[in-house]
């Protein structure tokens, strides 16, 4: 019987093959475990395509700039020198949800890879909430376009360099280009287009209301110095920069535009690295699973994939030589298949520390789990104490006031709570990259521009870094730009200026 | 549920507007990496892609980080030996201990250089970018093999252009030979025949009256048979053959008294390399004799050519002496275009001038196809040059010039491409 159930047991994929093979993944990944997906576009690309793809960092189609160049001549550079594989597979986060597989792949590895990219990823874009809240899957590629036409026209008016230039300074404030807490807006062609001339009109006419030079009268200037601008501060820097920035050309906001949108796009992978990876990884471990059981892939293809999966989430020790920190798809992986264990053969300490889920329906656990959080708050949520064993995590605390490292807790019982919120902070944005806001505009004065830097645990911005983006804020703002860092305790230290004060 | 495309076939260089990009924002360390480059490699090695070396920090994008400093506890797996409150010594430079590498990885520029390869014409296009060659001889260097169509008999197949008259002339005649053979056989038979029944009395008028017939039956079938015909038509047949066949031999000669300093060398480099490159366009198989002379001349392998040191004075007539002797042993004019590119500061004994110019106008000129000559100085020109002039005079396939800069290298080969080109 099973026999007859068998897809095939040539390692040479054809397309009738990984059609049938997507088409069972499907039928599993649907019926059995209730995913929720989108339709699904699966392209066969060779390797040269896989590194164009590559090098624009997962977009489809982006515009022209000299940065993917260098990202494509390093991985060109690498991939030849066989210092590196390609990625087996590349997927978009978009509606029809785009994979692209690789010719080179086997057999098994095209299965894998439909059940990693195909429903494993496919799924968590349509199901995480970050994604639903700040990305448009269904309206992405038609915003690249225009993104890409819209650059290609500027570059035709203003010239290449130009263009070119004030990418880099958008490029360097791309991190800042995201409201954390605000909701943004769905990205839509037709609207931004429309939209588009409206806007450009309407902001010139703001700005310069903003910047009005007409004398008024000293009693309302005085009251309107102690008023700062912005009135709060502002956390979205691009936005800030496409609103209010003086001396830009509408073409160039519309560019900062492009920019902050293209970053709001990334935000939610930036942030859940290790639920995605793992997530997905656990989806192909488990489909791959049910393809054995059923009857459908035989030894071979099982003793394949066991081995390129076990690879795939393998944690090397700190102390070994190749060691970079936490294996996002390692600890994905374990969390994922860790939470189906505290449902299904829950012990007393899981009962313990999880009693809502302990002995739940894992389908319906897991779905939970993967649409309502990111990989901060999942951490802090749901890693185990016996995960923690088995990873034999530790922790070591690093102050520049001390002379020595010191362990502060390890996988035992008086360690594994600090251990958790330690590694969930370790994926908190907010503590990742420097908390820089806008702080004030001395728009009666010089136009100057203030950031602040608030630290946390009195961690420096990297002085050198720091002091070429602010050449590159200077760029857009036109005027003087300034940092100063906040400590704990309030104290104001200015930490550069751009073009060099005093 | 799912669509499959296959996208294998579509355009694969996506990435190389983004690839031209980056190399033009970049050309100034491009280029210094190609001069170094160009020190590093021989002159017969130049017609390949490049590797290039550009410092990390030069090309790195900008974010805002965390520097070093500050508190920060990381997490770590494999724990072994450690239990909570254990103390240790801050790992130097990170990689040692692993402590600390997760987070610094947040920040962390690396300063390895960043190291990529340009394609052979990317290397050439930036090697030939100061010596202002013009863009004909540019992208004739750097097309790779040219074919040439050569002749190779001939078809039945091919355009009226080609078509080879006498050839197809000779067809139609054997054809017309062969188509009518029977029955010129059989009317020749039938005119003897009549021939002979009117010699003999009385005449077989009957008989006579059928011959008659089939004569002028038979005259006119083979009057039929057609002068030419598509059939015979005949085409000269011309294959692609690769163009350069021939073997040549370049001699680089090269005064190496104190006074060529590194830059002046550097210079001569690229006056060769050019020679060289071109020559390499032109011709299948290559030599490259190495002559350096100071009071006297040596042949040399590349290395010791541009490399080792030597003081002295100069006299260049003895590297001319040796030219010639070596021209004579091992490259007898009849197999071997000879080519010879001199490169000097200009400093000559006094006397040897006149000397070097009977040389070359007896045992040199006559052989070689080229002789270039370039004098590296600034100052004002000494007796070789004047010997030289003259004997540019009686040749012109002497091209001598003064250059101080890589832009007045082309012109010394003007003539060379410009006869090539047409």
């Amino acid at each position: 019987m099973s026999e007859s159930k068998l897809i095939a047991d040539s390692s040479e994929w054809t397309f009738p093959m990984i059609e049938r093979y997507n088409e069972v993944i499907g039928q599993i990944a649907v019926n059995e475990f209730g995913l929720d997906v989108y339709p699904n576009q699966i392209e066969i690309i060779t390797a040269e395509q896989m590194m164009d793809a590559y090098s624009s960092v997962g977009m489809p189609l982006g515009y022209k700039h000299w940065s993917y160049g260098k990202q494509f001549v390093l991985t060109e550079k690498n991939y030849r020198r066989g210092q590196m594989g390609l990625a087996y597979e590349i997927v978009i986060n978009s509606d029809p949800c785009i994979a692209y597989l690789m010719e080179e792949n086997t057999a098994m590895m095209q299965a894998l890879v439909i059940a990693h990219a195909a429903y494993g990823h496919n799924s968590f874009f349509k199901g995480n909430y970050l994604f639903r809240t700040w990305t448009s899957a269904d309206a992405i590629i038609d915003y690249l376009l225009f993104a890409r036409n819209y650059v290609a026209e500027c570059e035709e008016r203003h010239g290449e360099e130009a263009v070119e230039l004030f990418l880099d300074s958008c490029h360097a404030l791309m991190n800042y280009g995201v409201d954390r807490y605000k909701h943004p807006s769905p990205l839509s062609l037709s609207e931004e287009k429309q939209r588009q001339r409206e806007r450009e009109d309407y902001l010139q006419s703001q700005i310069n209301d903003l910047w009005r030079t007409v004398p008024i009268k000293p009693l309302e200037a005085a009251a309107e110095e102690a008023q700062r601008y912005p009135a709060e501060p502002q956390e979205n820097l691009l936005y800030f920069i496409e609103k209010s920035a003086p001396l830009l050309e509408p073409w160039q906001r519309e560019l900062v535009r492009i920019v902050r949108k293209i970053a709001q796009y990334f935000y939610p992978q930036r942030q859940t690295q290790v639920m995605n990876e793992g997530w997905a990884t656990f989806i192909h471990y488990t489909l791959m699973n049910r393809l054995y059981d059923e009857g459908y892939v035989n030894d071979g293809f099982m003793i394949e994939f066991l081995q390129s999966h076990t690879s795939v989430v393998h944690q090397l020790p700190f102390d070994h030589p190749y060691y970079s920190g936490i294996n996002p798809y390692a600890l994905g992986f374990a969390m994922m298949s860790d939470i189906q264990r505290i449902c299904r053969e829950p012990t007393t300490e899981d009962r313990h520390w999880f009693p809502d889920i302990a002995g739940q329906d894992w389908i319906k656990t897991l779905d939970f789990a993967m649409r309502n959080f990111k990989d901060e708050s999942f951490i802090a949520q749901f890693l185990s104490p016996k995960l923690m064993r088995d990873f034999k995590l530790f922790a070591v605390l690093d102050d520049d006031l001390q002379d020595e490292l010191e362990v502060t807790a390890i996988h035992d019982d008086p360690g594994y709570r600090r251990l958790r919120l330690a590694l969930a902070d370790q994926y908190n944005l907010g503590s990742r990259e420097p908390n820089i806001q806008v702080w004030n505009v001395a728009h009666r004065k010089d136009r100057s521009l203030t950031l602040r830097h608030t630290r946390y645990h009195r961690r420096p911005l990297h002085s050198e870094s720091t002091q070429e983006v602010l050449k590159h804020l200077h760029r857009l703002w036109g005027f003087t730009v300034r940092m100063e860092a906040v400590d704990e305790d309030g104290k104001v230290e200015l930490m550069g200026e751009c073009p060099a004060g005093k | 549920m799912a669509t499959f495309i296959d996208r294998r076939l579509d355009g694969k260089n996506k990435s190389s507007v983004n690839r031209q990009r980056f190399i033009r924002r970049f050309k100034g360390q491009i280029k210094k990496a190609v001069a170094e480059a160009m020190n590093g490699r021989s002159i017969t090695d130049i017609d390949n892609g490049e590797k290039v070396n550009i410092p990390a920090r030069d090309l790195s994008e900008p974010v805002f980080g965390h520097g070093p400093g500050g508190r920060r506890e990381a997490i770590h797996p494999g724990n072994r030996e450690f239990t909570t409150g254990d103390r240790m010594a801050r790992p130097q430079g990170g990689a040692g201990g692993g402590a600390g590498g997760g987070q610094a990885s947040n920040t962390g520029e690396g300063e390895d250089d960043f190291v990529f390869e340009l394609s052979r014409e990317e290397f050439l296009e930036l090697f030939f970018e100061d010596l202002e060659l013009p863009n004909l001889v540019r992208t004739q260097l750097a097309k790779a093999t040219e074919f040439k169509s050569v002749r190779a008999g001939f078809t039945s197949a091919g355009n009226p252009a080609n078509i080879d008259v006498v050839r197809s002339l000779r067809g139609a005649l054997a054809r017309r030979m062969a188509m009518a053979a029977p029955y010129s056989r059989r009317l020749r038979e039938a005119e003897e025949e009549l021939q002979r029944l009117l010699d003999e009395l009385p005449i077989d008028e009957i008989r006579a009256q059928t011959l008659v017939a089939e004569i002028e039956h038979l005259r006119a079938r083979v009057r039929a048979v057609p002068f030419i015909d598509t059939f015979d038509l005949r085409y000269v047949n011309r294959v692609q053959q690769p163009q350069p066949t021939t073997q040549a031999v370049m001699f680089c000669i090269m005064d190496v008294s104190g006074s060529m300093d590194r830059a002046r060398k550097d210079l001569a480099k690229r006056f060769f390399t050019l020679l060289y490159l071109f020559l390499q366009r032109n011709y299948e198989k290559i030599e490259v004799v190495f002559i350096r002379h100071h009071t006297v001349a040596k042949e040399v392998d590349e290395q010791e050519f541009f490399y080792s040191r030597e003081t002295g004075g100069t006299v260049v007539s003895s590297a001319l002496e040796l030219t010639a002797d070596v021209m004579r042993e091992r490259y007898p004019v009849s197999s071997w275009n000879l080519y010879v590119a001199q490169a000097s500061d200009g400093d000559n004994w006094h006397h040897d001038s006149p000397a070097c110019r009977d040389l070359l106008l007896q045992r040199i000129m006559p052989y070689v196809r080229y002789y270039a000559y370039i004098e590296i100085t600034p100052d004002r020109h000494q007796s070789l040059w004047e010997a030289y002039e003259e004997v540019k005079a009686q040749h012109p396939h002497f091209a001598m010039r003064q250059i101080d800069g890589p832009a007045d290298i082309y012109p010394v080969f003007r003539d060379l491409f410009k006869r090539r080109v047409s």
